[in-house]
């Protein structure tokens, strides 16, 4: 079985991001860098079924600019064995990024992509749904369990109330959700070793895909501020306060 | 123009949600159509064509629809959705599954997790774990959208009775099959639609002392929620996640205790009314947030608080 993984680069979870003083975008000036959390997720599931014996070979796949071979060196050393690039510098949206992937898993033939439920960059959660929709491939979207059965996968998904088991037809697209799995670090010989493995490098217009923006980001602004609160002194103090001055308990 | 909103139900009742998104949908300007689809809900279509600002429900019962499998309800909604300028769906997991597939089947990019209408193609919706809030204006001439329901009052039902049209409309894929659901079984309000929430986090230091949140929600009539540490450790169900990429609320009170305030965590929960914060460690980032901050033990301040409400 081969496994596709479509990744993002992202600004790193831990960096607190603030729109540009002219509010034309957002300031991504220095930041640190990294594979989006949930790909990691994805990467680690498929490294998972590969070590388990249910795949053979797993491809990471980004759309992005030259630097985003960064993250798919991360992917390679986290144990995907090979990756491919759709370099582009337009600022992709989840349908354009969608429609490359669909040229992706057209040439190549995954029987399985697992990909991140969302990116912490845009936070759109759309981008496996519409190429499980494009491809007319069923889709398990927030798993937090994984198995292959045959020609199916049974998907354990994180809802609103609990959770959701569903079973669905290969070739799927799953998106992870936090609780997939932990992934691995890299070890320094497997971040050695990723540096020799196959990264193709294919311009987006090769695909003819139409990765024109639909949707145009007038201003990016901070959110409301919150005013700077008390510290109260004891138990007391807080119920009183919430009684009298936030009257929100009675 | 005419907007269609997807109504989330349980087949039983219709969800808060489904009001949040007709108040969203109402800013529009243009006739409200409601779909309910599932199985055996007549009931929910009944209560659908209740709610203000709905001029017709479109009413699908059939199997297929029972479980919202994907596959099924964006075909569903694909075929339905020539009369329709916009296609509006809460934020929930439901629509968050669903929405992204109508919009490539209809070669449109959704709009995810509006906060506001600015205008009947401009929008606001948070991004970077809502560090920034984007106003973004769409090509599109149809409209999918996904809604932040904490953003959009409710709108009020009972006072309506819009017309019922029941269609006949199967779809099933045939390539996904609902096996089970383990959903929590709570006498609590729901996390997402509570006036009082309590969350604990890592600080918890395991399930069991959740316990000592209890007494305090049942009280206030609160919700319980966590921090997704607090679900990563494995001390409750994932369904309790308040933050980025869990749950997003914003109750009239807010009570964090034992949670430091990680970005993704202020992500779900600083639309509070109000905010309390109960920490031992007086740096902890959720105190920059919280309109009330305690700096104390939570094993003593808790059952002292319970007693004091």
């Amino acid at each position: 079985m081969k496994i596709l993984v479509p990744i993002k680069r992202v600004v790193d979870y831990n960096v607190k991001v603030r729109p540009k003083a002219d509010e034309s975008g957002v300031d991504l000036n220095n930041v640190k860098m990294a594979i989006n959390p949930f790909c990691e997720i994805a990467v680690e599931e498929a490294v998972r079924l590969k070590e388990a014996g249910s795949a053979t070979e797993i491809i990471a796949v980004t759309v992005g600019a030259e630097n985003a071979q960064e993250q798919l060196r991360t992917a390679l050393a986290l144990g995907a064995d090979r990756a491919i690039l759709v370099e582009t510098d337009l600022e992709v949206e989840p349908l354009g990024v969608s429609k490359v992937l669909k040229a992706i898993v057209e040439k190549e033939s995954p029987n399985l992509i697992v990909m991140g439920k969302q990116a912490i960059d845009g936070d759109n959660n759309q981008t496996g749904q519409m190429l499980a929709a494009l491809m007319n491939y069923p889709q398990a979207t927030f798993a937090s369990e994984l198995k292959i059965e045959g020609e199916k996968a049974i998907v354990t998904r994180e809802v609103d109330g609990g959770l959701q088991t569903i079973s669905i037809n290969l070739p799927a697209v799953v998106t992870s959700d936090l609780r997939l799995n932990e992934p691995r670090y890299a070890s320094l010989p497997n971040i050695m070793k990723a540096k020799q493995k196959p990264l193709d490098v294919i311009k987006s217009d090769d695909l003819g895909v139409d990765l024109n923006p639909r949707i145009t980001t007038l201003k990016v602004s901070p959110p409301p501020e919150r005013e700077a609160g008390i510290i109260v002194e004891s138990v007391d103090q807080l119920v009183e306060k919430l009684k009298n001055e936030a009257k929100v308990i009675s | 123009m005419t907007a269609l909103v997807i109504a989330e139900h349980n087949n039983k009742e219709l969800k808060v949600s489904t009001q949040n998104t007709i108040s969203a949908a109402s800013k529009l300007d243009g006739d409200i159509h409601l779909l309910v689809a599932g199985l055996e809900c007549n009931a929910v279509a009944e209560e659908a064509a209740s709610c203000e600002g709905v001029s017709k429900v479109l009413y699908v019962d059939s199997k297929e629809y029972e479980n919202f499998l994907a596959e099924n309800i964006a075909n569903l909604i694909k075929n339905l959705s020539n009369d329709y300028s916009a296609i509006l769906a809460p934020a929930t997991t439901n629509g968050k599954n669903y929405m992204p597939r109508v919009a490539a089947l209809l070669d449109v990019a959704q709009i995810s997790d509006i906060s506001s209408v600015e205008s009947e193609d401009t929008f606001q919706r948070p991004i970077y774990a809502g560090n920034c809030i984007a106003t973004v204006q769409s090509s599109d001439t149809k409209k999918v959208i996904t809604v932040r329901t904490t953003a959009f009052d409710a709108v009020p039902k009972g006072s309506n009775s819009a017309e019922i049209l029941k269609l006949e409309e199967v779809n099933d894929a045939g390539i996904s099959e609902f096996i089970k659901e383990e959903l929590a079984k709570s006498d609590r309000p729901e996390l997402t639609a509570a006036e009082v929430v309590i969350s604990g986090g890592r600080g918890m230091q395991n399930g069991d002392n959740f316990s000592l949140l209890e007494g305090i929600a049942d009280k206030l009539g609160a919700a319980i929620g966590a921090s997704r540490a607090a679900v990563d450790s494995g001390f409750v169900p994932n369904d309790y996640q308040v933050g980025q990429t869990g749950k997003i609320v914003a109750p009239n009170l807010y009570i964090a205790v034992g949670i430091s305030g990680a970005i993704q965590h202020l992500a779900g929960m600083k639309d509070s009314k109000v905010i309390v914060a109960i920490n031992k460690d007086e740096d902890a980032p959720i105190f920059q947030v919280a309109d009330y901050g305690l700096v104390a033990d939570l094993f003593t301040a808790l059952p002292e608080m319970e007693s004091k409400i």
